[in-house]
């Protein structure tokens, strides 16, 4: 800092003794690949505060300078900082070419708004601002479909998990506003806590090239980032109210930001949202409401050497689960099952009533950086976190108001992270990650507890290098080192305990014997290495390869240990295991990408290849019989698997205003263990867009989407047969829990107007979603066997900037 | 409230950051609330006063143990008063479930459904009814007829469909709800 300071009285009082200062530097900031022009980039004479930024042109200018050498430092949100020494003789013209960054560790495709192809080594996609607006009354799930390959896993029609080339849950690690999102992702029936709307662009990582966020990401991981703050003096902001007929509710959302030509910037979005009963195309989805408010409020200060940022987020959810979904045991499901239309379907209510989930969710980051001159970027953060999930069942003797389920969940967290950029070929990313967890189960449901009070702690640290071999030559590398541990406090059923043997191999973790209860200490320790490493090769002006190679692992999570009991919403019995151990993945993909000369056309395939060692899945093991009558029970197992698929993704621009998007994703599963498929993959399915726009008529947009899914042919028979009284007599009968649902085609308009004169500032949206309201079941959807998904929907929406 | 323990936790962790490792404290033991252990159904003669006894006990809930299972033999054309008793024996003392059902009477009903052979030798009728004059089934009638063997059995519904067709007169097919019991009980009659 005193040398800064330093350079900065030095640099003011050679200003001040040459009176010579008078000489220009201009010139372009170009993209080193294709040299298409760079707007925004921020130049800077390094240890000074003279900074000017490029216009939407590429130009930039400096005038009234000095002669003699300076450095400068070339800044642009997409691309890595860099430095160039130039002496000043004369006015002098520049033209500065900067490259896009290499992804490796962060696995940010940083795409340009010109819709750049930028594929590097590890497979990535995003959806940006324009398409999370068209979900802003849905979800982070929801959104993310737009891409190939990106599926989800649902529950009803509100809950929506990701699924990213076929893996869900604690496979996938979700980023928010660069921390890791900590909340009880375990339960396929818990949704991520992330406010869409609060979010400018989500990155999809397909596989685990995001080594600095954790090596675990056996599945992917999904990348959500706000806008950076606006570094001019100005004051903006944004408003969107979203109406729609199917819910019968709407989403309002709003930011406003104030910049400051300092670098400083702060920026408050809040967002709530209301829906009552969701409707398929002959009945209401009783009991399907969801209220969600949500606000982020933070600030920050962004130089070139340094930089810091305060953040705060609120997110509370409340979301009503599907009346016709609640029952008890075997006899429910079989009348759930045999019903057309669920059983005590009635009017459309705006009541969330049991069973319902509330889940509230604060974020807290602080995070500061430094850039030490001639050695690279350091940056620091802690993160704090804390959940609190609460689930709520009908329940006897005025119980309602008690949740069954109550977790609070809080952790903290630290990175450190230093980028070595200076060198012009080689980056470096090393760095390390502390966190630290504590999960509580509340005593208070008069349940027992379904996740058991634990801590956990871990430490990982990351090297990383991407290598520019040559013009069209990249290579990258990345390795990180895990180590974690999980103590458990938890009560086993005594009975449970020793038919599971467990008194004889963890007999030396129990605390209290309490009768029909054992009090436990279980305690493991995970290490886990993880590996990427790839090349990417640029093989004509058209066409780009890229291999990319993962190794993840990723230790059990608290469901897969210790789950004991029915979660909310299950079929079955969900048992962990306290023999789970770690489950490992190799993943290999391949990326063929070819865009002709005039970027009108462009066809990317991506084929892959993901072994699973040990992959942890919940298998059926056969019925129990409870005086609440029968379940069927599922144990998680560790089995070896194997997914082979392809997402294909076509865009096509033609006649000036047309444009033709089409993408197709295809996955087997294999468990290789078991000669069967893996369970709850996505089917085969193809959309196809046909879009239409007319900048000179009000910026006018139609699209026409289709979208189709095949049947899953390869699931694994998980029937079993249960006693049903059927005409007085106990009859064995075949429950078919495992055939997946037909083939399943839908179309969905959206359209958009300007309403001002100036483009984009108010903006009016209409949609139809399954415009021919076809009746539908979901393969992925946890609530298939018992109603149809959403119907024909309505959207209105306005946006306005100022 | 939940803020202001966030901000009391935020605030607590920020102030000791680090030395926050000591705090091993036991979790409370829970016993579960809701779970139905135990249901017996008393068949009392008419102008007797000995029941047959039918119980079912579940000691450890959903886990892995199955219930135990007494039951007695019916005489042939008799009329039986029924009553049943609902406990959740994890508690100490065992808590009566049957007053909760009597609470709530319009969330629920018990069905006494005669099968495997002795859906023609057995007839029940309802003895109680709630506010809206539908049964509940706490306590019932039980005719036998000629000699069969068969089981019976007896199932709780919660959250039901009270006025669907046939409910009312213990046909449990439209009744929809779920299951909070469900046990069937081995029956001679002779």
């Amino acid at each position: 800092m005193r040398i800064v300071i330093l350079l900065l009285f030095s640099m003011v009082s050679f200003t001040q003794i040459h009176g010579q200062c008078r000489l220009n530097l201009k010139g372009k900031v170009l993209d080193y690949h294709n040299k298409t022009v760079l707007a925004g980039a921020s130049i800077t004479i390094y240890g000074t505060t003279i900074s000017v930024i490029s216009d939407s042109g590429g130009n930039y200018e400096f005038t009234a300078l000095c002669p003699g050498k300076i450095e400068l430092e070339i800044a642009h949100p997409e691309c890595n900082t860099t430095f160039l020494p130039i002496n000043i003789e004369g006015n002098t013209e520049l033209d500065i070419t900067l490259e896009h960054h290499l992804e490796l560790l962060e696995g940010v495709t940083l795409f340009g708004a010109d819709k750049e192809p930028h594929a590097t080594s590890v497979t990535s996609a995003s959806v940006d601002k324009v398409v999370l607006e068209k979900y802003a009354s849905g979800s982070l799930g929801d959104a993310l479909k737009e891409l190939s390959g990106v599926s989800s896993l649902t529950t009803g029609s509100t809950i929506v998990k990701p699924v990213i080339q076929g893996l869900n849950g604690s496979r996938i690690v979700l980023i928010t506003n660069e921390v890791r999102l900590q909340d009880q992702e375990w339960g396929s029936e818990h949704a991520p806590n992330v406010d869409l709307n609060a979010t400018d662009r989500i990155t999809v990582v397909k596989g685990s090239g995001a080594l600095k966020y954790g090596g675990d990401a056996i599945g992917g991981v999904v990348i959500a980032l706000p806008k950076p703050y606006k570094q001019k003096d100005t004051l903006t902001g944004s408003t969107l109210a979203s109406a729609s007929s199917n819910g019968r509710g709407g989403v309002l959302t709003t930011h406003l930001e104030k910049g400051f030509a300092n670098g400083l910037g702060i920026r408050a979005q809040a967002t709530y949202k209301r829906f009552g009963d969701f409707r398929a195309p002959d009945y209401f989805l009783n009991n399907t409401g969801t209220e969600q408010i949500g606000f982020t409020l933070g600030g920050g200060i962004n130089k070139f050497t340094y930089g810091g940022e305060l953040f705060y987020s609120f997110l509370k959810n409340e979301l009503g689960i599907l009346r016709a979904a609640d029952f008890g045991n075997v006899t429910d499901l079989v009348a759930a099952i045999d019903s057309p239309i669920p059983p005590l379907t009635g009017p459309f209510s705006y009541t969330i009533a049991a069973p319902r989930q509330q889940v509230t969710h604060h974020l807290v980051k602080a995070k500061g950086f430094y850039r030490f001159p001639g050695l690279g970027k350091l940056t620091a953060q802690y993160a704090f976190q804390f959940n609190d999930r609460q689930e709520f069942d009908n329940r006897r003797g005025g119980r309602n108001s008690i949740p069954v389920v109550d977790l609070e969940l809080t952790s903290h967290q630290l990175d450190l992270d230093l980028i070595i950029d200076t060198k012009e070929k080689i980056t470096w990313n090393i760095g390390i990650n502390g966190y630290a967890q504590e999960n509580f189960a509340s005593p208070d449901t008069g349940v027992r507890r379904i996740i058991p009070d634990y801590k956990r702690l871990g430490l990982g640290a990351y090297a990383g290098m991407e290598y520019a071999i040559s013009d069209d030559w990249n290579f990258d590398v990345g390795t990180r080192l895990d180590f974690s541990q999980i103590d458990a406090q938890k009560f086993y059923r005594t009975s449970f305990w020793e038919a599971r043997s467990y008194n004889l191999d963890f007999g030396n973790t129990v605390v209290e014997d309490f009768g029909t209860q054992l009090l436990t200490n279980p305690v493991f320790d995970f290490v886990n290495f993880s590996l990427v490493a790839g090349l990417q090769h640029q093989l004509s002006k058209t066409m780009e390869v890229s291999f990319n190679y993962g190794l993840a692992s990723r230790p059990p999570n608290p469901a897969e240990l210790f789950s004991e009991g029915l979660n909310q919403s299950s079929l079955a019995f969900e048992l962990g295991d306290l023999r789970i151990d770690s489950e490992n993945s190799n993943k290999f993909s391949l990326n063929i990408a070819y865009r002709s000369k005039d970027d009108k056309f462009g066809l990317s395939v991506l084929p892959y290849i993901n072994l699973v060692s040990d992959f942890i899945a919940l298998e059926p093991t056969g019925i129990t019989t409870t005086t609440r009558g029968s379940f069927q029970v599922f144990e998680y197992v560790q089995n070896d698997a194997q997914f082979f698929g392809v997402d294909v993704d076509l865009d096509y621009h033609f006649l000036n205003s047309w444009d033709y998007t089409s993408s197709f994703s295809y996955l087997r599963g294999t468990d290789v263990t078991r000669d069967e498929p893996v369970i709850n993959i996505p089917p085969p399915n193809w959309t196809n867009t046909l879009a239409y726009s007319n900048p000179t008529l009000r910026n006018l947009k139609l699209a026409l989407k289709s979208e189709l899914h095949l049947e899953q042919t390869r699931f694994p028979d998980n029937n079993f047969t249960a006693l049903i009284v059927e005409n007085n007599t106990q009859t064995s009968v075949l429950v078919d829990v495992s055939t997946p649902p037909p083939a399943y085609h839908l179309l969905h308009l959206t359209s958009s107007i300007d309403l001002s004169k100036t483009p984009g500032n108010i903006v009016l949206g209409f949609g139809v979603d399954n415009i021919l309201n076809t009746q539908y079941r979901q393969y992925l959807n946890r609530f298939r066997l018992f109603a149809d998904e959403l119907g024909r929907n309505f959207s209105l929406n306005l946006k306005i900037n100022y | 409230m939940k803020h202001f323990k966030f901000l009391l936790v935020f605030g607590l962790l920020v102030s000791i950051a680090s030395c926050s490792d000591d705090d091993d404290t036991t979790p409370e033991i829970v016993n579960e609330e809701e779970v139905i252990t135990t249901i017996t159904v008393s068949l009392t003669p008419v102008g007797d006063s000995t029941p047959i006894v039918f119980r079912s006990q579940d000691l450890d809930g959903d886990g892995p143990n199955d219930a135990m299972v007494t039951f007695g033999t019916l005489t042939a054309n008799t009329t039986y008063l029924g009553t049943v008793e609902l406990l959740n024996e994890l508690e100490d003392p065992a808590e009566d479930i049957t007053e909760e059902v009597a609470l709530e009477d319009d969330e629920h009903q018990m069905f006494y459904t005669p099968i495997n052979g002795a859906e023609s030798s057995i007839m029940v009728m309802y003895t109680d009814a709630d506010d809206d004059g539908n049964p509940i089934g706490l306590t019932f009638s039980l005719t036998t007829g000629d000699a069969a063997t068969g089981n019976l059995s007896v199932v709780l519904r919660h959250l039901l469909d009270k006025n669907a067709s046939g409910v009312a007169e213990g046909d449990i097919t439209n009744a929809g709800g779920d299951t909070d019991i469900e046990v069937s009980f081995p029956i001679t009659i002779q």
